[in-house]
């Protein structure tokens, strides 16, 4: 079975998700991220509009008007989940207690930046809680593809989008590699097999180093 | 003096244009169904509506955009709405785009009479531009101003005569807070008891809040994307 593009990222941003952590998951393509987590781990789901603990998609009876994610999809909610509001639903994210916020981007800065709420010139539709997540998780990893649709680098010296949040990314997921952001700079730790290291870096705008422990898959 | 309305539109009788008004519900979620088809009916002009989203097209705060009644929008996410999109590219509405955690502290702080307050959202972004910064601890803060409304128009599930409320799940949301920061706070509930009825340890918005209170019937609670799994599929 040949897994898309999405597909291929989603399985790997599913191993940033450790047992017994809060996780907040962007809209779009994160979301997917929920049918991957294995089924022993407890992980708690926070939906910023005011539940920890997302559970699946309700059955057509279970379906509840009151009862959505951040998405403004239909959800339900797990056993041990809590309700709150919107207010109380930000202390928690910009406080730091939640361990890992994963959030599409469209663009992504070799320090770290983030860009992926307005492209000027067309229509702004908001930035949501973006901003505020991507300053108070613990941990902020970012998935998306590596190039644009007309081909592109994503991956970028600079962001030409409006920011999202500076110095923000602790990682980078694409489907064809994996960067952190450290003091040192961006850091290649994970790369496709099938993509030579010429090959990335000509996709790549940004500049990285190459970690000494580098993963292949 | 009792709190207890029975018209939507008396409640609303001194709603004026040019008013700021605070509006709890997240997208079509948690809503003021009944209070926003009484301000249509009224057609109040050039509201500064404050709410997290602006509704869909034909329903929530989006009648009220279709209905050109709103001059200004201080929001998160307005990206559900065709209508709101034709009257920002005409000029016809201002928006004032505020990251949702911020929107929902600048709505509390109102409530609780803090005139500013330091978030590290949007630092470094278009949003803090000409917004005063600050340092703390080696980290930089902006500067984000309250918000309190010359109404605020909440929805709750069950409320007593007093005015204490409880909201159901998801539908609590930006409720609260708008309750608290609304010069004139009018909540809608689903079920209106009498007082004593409601269990003083479970109310989510105390009674000292509310000035107005009403019963509406037959909410629609409109949901914007309906998605459900099998029966038989495991999660």
């Amino acid at each position: 079975m040949t897994l898309t593009t999405r597909e291929k990222i989603v399985k790997r941003a599913v191993k940033e998700i450790k047992d017994g952590m809060n996780v907040n998951l962007g809209i779009g393509m994160p979301t997917l991220v929920a049918n991957e987590i294995p089924s022993d781990y407890q992980v708690l789901l926070q939906s910023e509009n005011g539940l920890l603990g997302i559970g699946p998609y309700p059955t057509e009876d279970e379906v509840d008007p009151d009862l959505i994610n951040a998405g403004k999809e239909t959800v339900t909610a797990v056993k041990g989940a809590a309700f709150f509001d919107s207010a109380e639903s930000f202390a928690m994210i910009r406080g730091g207690h939640i361990d890992l916020a994963i959030l599409g981007g469209m663009e992504v800065s070799e320090k770290g930046d983030l860009a992926n709420w307005m492209i000027p010139g067309k229509m702004v539709k908001g930035m949501g809680g973006a901003m505020d997540l991507v300053q108070g998780a613990k941990r902020v990893v970012v998935i998306m593809e590596h190039l644009s649709k007309k081909g592109e680098p994503k991956v970028r010296k600079e962001c030409t989008l409006p920011l999202t949040g500076q110095g923000v990314v602790d990682r980078l997921i694409t489907e064809l590699a994996v960067f952190d952001f450290t003091e040192e700079g961006m850091v290649l730790i994970e790369k496709l097999k099938d993509i030579s290291l010429e090959e990335l870096k000509s996709k790549t705008e940004a500049e990285y180093s190459i970690s000494p422990n580098l993963i292949e898959w | 003096m009792s709190k207890v309305f029975t018209s939507f539109d008396e409640a609303i009788q001194d709603l004026k244009d040019g008013d700021t008004i605070i509006v709890g519900g997240f997208g079509l979620c948690g809503i003021p169904e009944k209070a926003i088809e009484a301000i249509l009916r009224k057609g109040t002009k050039n509201l500064t509506v404050v709410s997290n989203n602006c509704g869909v097209d034909d329903w929530g705060l989006g009648l009220l955009l279709a209905n050109k009644q709103i001059s200004k929008i201080i929001a998160s996410y307005v990206g559900e709405n065709k209508t709101f999109e034709q009257q920002f590219l005409n000029g016809e509405i201002e928006v004032e785009l505020t990251p949702q955690g911020t929107l929902a502290e600048r709505i509390r702080a109102g409530g609780a009479g803090i005139p500013a307050f330091y978030t590290a959202t949007g630092v470094g972004t278009p949003i803090a531009e000409g917004k005063p910064t600050k340092v703390f601890d080696g980290k930089t803060y902006i500067e984000e101003r309250a918000i309190v409304g010359d109404f605020a128009f909440v929805k709750a599930w069950k409320g007593d005569k007093l005015g204490n409320l409880v909201y159901r799940k998801t539908a609590r949301n930006f409720n609260p807070l708008a309750a608290m920061a609304g010069k004139i706070t009018i909540a809608e509930v689903e079920e209106l008891v009498e007082v004593g009825e409601l269990d003083p340890d479970q109310i989510h918005t105390p009674s000292v809040y509310v000035q107005r209170i009403l019963v509406g019937d037959h909410y629609e609670k409109r949901i914007e994307r309906k998605t459900t799994r099998k029966k038989e599929e495991v999660y």
